[in-house]
């Protein structure tokens, strides 16, 4: 039985869920930290740039709060990497893929466009994500689990923006 | 222990893979490492990302304020402000919708062989990031602190016991789930 769920292509989204919270009481109790994704992506956004200009990097305001080296958060997202290769490959849905078939059903399956657009909302993502001081992970589980009214509202504004432009792409764009 | 065991980096950074390990593999499990998911849920076809968000809420908020209570935790709060919050969860927000993946589930959809969230996600948000930290200063002074209202609680808020605002809180969350289930989303 315990065996057979690490070969499932998918989970009921409930037990997934379930098992997120009970890490996240793990994370508090062992690392004194809640889970968080947005600041792995900042932190080595400034390690590339010390590669190019040098150690005045660190002088940043930025990185003088968010320091650029590998951090406990950053070894998370690098394990969140390897957790979901292990979940894939042990379900056999571990696929090489460019082009999202939801995506490429509106708007084809063009390389340099999904490409392209991915960019772009990346951009936004990672920009979005330390203006508003975290993101769906830092804001959306782990400050919510806390019952911060910062991460509330920006729950609200995640999916209030999400659905907006999704809706814009999809039904306007793509309709 | 606990402390001592907070203070050691090493230590600490492999706490961090394992947990990440875990994260990863839930989330991939969970099915919204997929962008067909997350697009489903933006776009109110699939209910999934809800589903897995407000379970992860309830079962984490019971457990973490029941350390807190025990002592062997402490709430980790973030600021906020109307500047901060509302205009950075927005542009937030149509980052997600236009790539289909945010920061964690970006990295999942990566370790499941997602290039477009590799090639696209990633480096986007290495630049994005990036742009952030080289405008921070002008926007700190402009817009980040207009409206602060820093890092309360709801139970702060309402003045009351914490544990009223989480049995409150789980039981109105677990009813959202119940109804949404019930509905056939």
């Amino acid at each position: 039985m315990m065996l057979e769920l690490l070969f499932m292509e998918q989970w009921s989204p409930y037990m997934a869920g379930i098992c997120i919270g009970v890490l996240s009481w793990f994370a508090f109790l062992l690392s004194d930290k809640p889970i968080g994704c947005s600041t792995a992506f900042t932190r080595t956004s400034g390690m590339i740039e010390r590669l190019f200009r040098g150690s005045k990097v660190n002088e940043k305001p930025y990185y003088k709060e968010f320091t650029p080296t590998v951090d406990w958060e950053w070894m998370l997202v690098l394990g969140v990497v390897i957790g979901a290769f292990i979940s894939s490959s042990l379900s056999g849905v571990f696929q090489l893929q460019w082009v999202p078939s939801t995506w490429a059903a509106t708007f084809g399956n063009s390389l340099s466009l999904r490409l392209l657009v991915a960019l772009i909302g990346g951009i936004l993502l990672g920009f979005g994500a330390r203006w508003a001081g975290g993101c769906t992970s830092g804001h959306g589980i782990s400050g919510t689990l806390q019952l911060a009214v910062s991460s509330w509202i920006a729950f609200i504004c995640f999916f209030a923006g999400g659905l907006a432009a999704a809706f814009f792409i999809f039904n306007i764009l793509g309709g | 222990m606990l402390k001592s065991l907070h203070e050691n980096k090493k230590v600490q950074l492999i706490i961090g893979l394992v947990l990440g390990i875990f994260f990863g593999f839930f989330l991939q499990k969970g099915g919204v490492t997929n962008y067909n998911i997350i697009i489903g849920q933006l776009i109110l076809t699939d209910f999934t990302v809800f589903k897995v968000m407000l379970s992860a809420v309830i079962v984490g908020m019971l457990g973490v304020y029941l350390l807190r209570s025990l002592g062997f935790a402490q709430l980790h709060l973030k600021q906020g402000s109307i500047g901060s919050t509302v205009i950075g969860g927005l542009i937030f927000g149509v980052g997600f919708a236009v790539l289909g993946y945010c920061p964690g589930t970006a990295a999942g959809a990566v370790g499941q062989g997602s290039l477009d969230a590799l090639f696209g996600g990633v480096v986007g948000m290495l630049i994005g990031t990036g742009l952030f930290a080289a405008m921070y200063p002008k926007l700190q002074r402009k817009i980040l602190n207009k409206g602060y209202f820093g890092d309360v609680t709801f139970p702060q808020l309402l003045k009351v016991n914490p544990w009223v605002v989480v049995i409150t809180f789980a039981i109105l969350l677990t009813a959202f789930l119940f109804w949404m289930e019930n509905i056939g989303l």
